[in-house]
């Protein structure tokens, strides 16, 4: 009885670790912990987004007049630069003066923007400290660039990787659909019984070579052959993982679509051959109408299994963040993310909170997957009886 | 009139013997890429393989020696997970195949369990890392990496269960109960023996599956490298999969050890291969056997 509910109760506690810890994300802000910004405290901006802030400390900002303040140019100070303004019998031996010396430089400079830890924020600071938004879901998921651990602020913003991983699996179902559909045709309705009773139990045999040894064949074949064939600086790119998740997703492909189509019924074949029609023409105006559903929820397994999958991915994609244009050029998954970066994220911080927030959203995405192949197997089997 | 008749005729046969060609093409095709595949890894490990490289501890920055403590994790993780896994499963799958009636719960049941199967592998990573290695404070270790396998794999020892019990003809259980049998009795003494060599098949693929995944294992369990092996349970291990990972993608010198990489690969697959293999034997000998039965 237990046992039974094992799953349901795995599933109920896979969401609630995941989205306990995700959720986490967005009652933070993107700063570090302990550290803070500040302004002249002439300065009229109040609050800046994290992107604005990223732009400040790269320099494509270089004036306030552009977020909208007085014409002054932005002078960027972080911790260890008071070196270059005072020496060190003026910091003190043990950096006494630190807090003081920072005051007196941040009251001193009108376009300064400071980025400093906590500690050495004097009593009357004379600057203002910035306020900071905390991560909304909205930028969460529309933020073009993801640099969870940039300095002063973190960039959190998922759409370059759902772009990744999206790209990555619709080109693996474009070159896995044609060619599963098409062995599955020769597979249920062309071979003779011995043909078949080979050829499928060596399909199968494709599904169960684990996802890292396809990520080993696609890196030491595909990765240099792309790299050879279209001449290309490097090979590791959204096409290699394409190629790689077509190979693994062309298994469940070919077997559920076979099921389906095995299971029109003969009536229905020999009815359409008596009126004249030829073998093929049953197969593509009878079979395959017949068994749409079937190859539908073959084709949306195999979209929800390259979506999840990692290892392979991980190892061909190239993994660059940023929102691809071309299946010529690396790109980074969501997977592959998680499985990058969570062992250099530090439990319970931003970052790690942000991982897990991204194993929501893959989670959700193959959650609807399985509701979605469900519905159509589901509507399938009431047309026909 | 009639000439234009047959011509269409031809041209219909022909386009239908096109058509057919491309498609068997096409399935051969599908075939020698796991030939193609195969014979890569095999012709380029074969050489790599040797008593040293199964038994032996890696040398010089992984470049040298051999893979022997993943072999240990890998067979540990597996025997953790199954042991896990298998009770738990298999309890599962009688408990929802014999005692419950047909209904909403059921379906419940049922629509969970897909969707678990559904679950990409590196969410399971995720929660295992949140549930065991942090929460319950296993630390990376054997236990979280085997619990998190175990939870991965159950829907498959469900599932393959469930078809073995469902493959047990009624009349069996009709007689058992005829005679005075209990249910349990019919269940434990009956089906349970009959559908048992399906249920084994489910095991040894739920073995292939295991000794193959690494995203779960990526922080729950494995280490990049140790020179010994685990004595407990709440010890990190190496493990195959993640062996083959780390040392083709960031090892020290990623060149000198790609030797290693194809042998572990070989290792890898030979190990999941013969688990297949073994499975459909078993499912085709005792296939025919009950049938006679």
């Amino acid at each position: 009885m237990l046992s039974s509910a094992a799953t349901s109760i795995t599933v109920v506690l896979i969401v609630f670790f995941l989205f306990i810890e995700g959720a986490g994300v967005f009652t933070k802000k993107p700063i570090e912990e302990g550290f803070l910004l500040a302004v002249h405290s002439s300065n009229p901006i109040k609050k800046l987004e994290p992107s604005q802030i990223k732009d400040i400390f790269d320099q494509k900002i270089t004036n306030w007049k552009q977020l909208g303040g007085k014409n002054v140019p932005i002078v960027l100070f972080r911790t260890e630069d008071i070196t270059e303004f005072y020496s060190e019998e003026e910091l003190g031996e043990n950096f006494e003066n630190f807090p003081a010396k920072i005051d007196e430089y941040v009251s001193n400079t009108p376009g300064v923007i400071a980025f400093f830890s906590d500690k050495y924020k004097t009593q009357n600071f004379h600057g203002r400290e910035l306020e900071i938004n905390k991560i909304k879901i909205f930028e969460f998921l529309s933020g073009e660039e993801w640099f969870p651990t940039a300095q002063p602020i973190a960039q959190m913003g998922v759409k370059a990787l759902i772009y990744g991983t999206l790209w990555v699996s619709f080109g693996a179902i474009l070159l896995a659909l044609p060619i599963g559909l098409a062995a599955a045709i020769y597979l249920s309705e062309i071979a003779r019984k011995r043909t078949r009773n080979i050829l499928k139990p060596l399909i199968e045999l494709l599904a169960g070579i684990p996802s890292v040894v396809y990520g080993f064949f696609g890196l030491v074949v595909i990765v240099p052959l792309i790299q050879n064939v279209f001449g290309l600086p490097v090979g590791e790119t959204g096409l290699a993982g394409s190629i790689v998740l077509a190979i693994m997703a062309l298994p469940t492909i070919i077997t559920i679509s076979e099921d389906a189509m095995r299971t029109t019924p003969r009536a229905m074949k020999e009815a359409s051959l008596a009126l004249g029609a030829s073998h093929w023409q049953t197969i593509y105006k009878v079979i395959i109408p017949y068994s749409a559903s079937g190859i539908t929820a073959g084709a949306i397994l195999g979209i929800g299994r390259a979506i999840g999958e990692t290892m392979a991915v991980l190892m061909v994609t190239g993994n660059a963040a940023i929102i691809p244009h071309t299946l010529l050029a690396p790109l980074r998954t969501i997977p592959a993310t998680i499985a990058a970066e969570l062992g250099e994220a530090a439990n319970g911080g931003l970052h790690y909170q942000s991982l897990f927030a991204l194993g929501c959203i893959l989670f959700l995405i193959t959650f609807c997957i399985n509701m979605l192949v469900e519905l159509v197997t589901n509507r399938g089997s009431h047309k026909k009886h | 009139m009639i000439t234009k008749e047959i011509r269409l005729a031809k041209q219909k046969r022909r386009n239908q013997k096109i058509a057919f060609g491309l498609f068997q093409l096409t399935s051969y095709a599908v075939v020698g890429l796991l030939f193609v595949i195969l014979a890569f890894i095999v012709t380029k490990g074969i050489g790599v393989i040797s008593w040293e490289f199964i038994s032996e501890m890696p040398k010089e920055g992984m470049t040298q020696g051999g893979i022997f403590p993943a072999i240990v994790g890998t067979l540990c993780l597996v025997f953790g997970s199954m042991i896990f896994a298998f009770p738990v499963g298999v309890l599962a799958a009688i408990y929802m195949n014999e005692y419950v009636k047909d209904g909403w719960m059921k379906k419940i049941i049922k629509q969970m369990t897909n969707n678990l199967a559904g679950v990409p592998s590196i969410v399971f990573g995720l929660f295992g890392m949140a549930l065991f290695v942090n929460k319950l404070e296993f630390g990376d270790s054997l236990l979280a990496g085997s619990l998190t396998l175990g939870l991965l794999v159950l829907p498959v020892v469900i599932r393959t269960t469930e078809e073995a019990l469902k493959s047990v003809d009624d009349t069996f259980r009709q007689a058992s109960l005829g005679l005075g049998a209990s249910k349990w009795q019919t269940t434990s003494k009956v089906v349970f023996p009959i559908a048992f060599p399906n249920i084994i098949t489910g095991l040894i693929l739920s073995i292939g599956r295991v000794s193959g995944e690494t995203a779960p294992i990526l922080f729950t369990v494995a280490a990049y490298f140790l020179p010994k092996l685990p004595t407990s349970i709440f010890d990190q291990a190496m493990a195959l999969p993640y062996h083959l990972y780390v040392i083709s993608t960031s090892g020290t010198n990623i060149e000198a050890s790609r030797a290693m990489a194809y042998g572990t690969a070989l290792i890898l697959i030979i190990i999941v291969l013969i688990s297949n293999l073994l499975a459909n034997a078993l499912r085709k000998y005792f296939g025919k056997k009950v049938k006679m039965n």
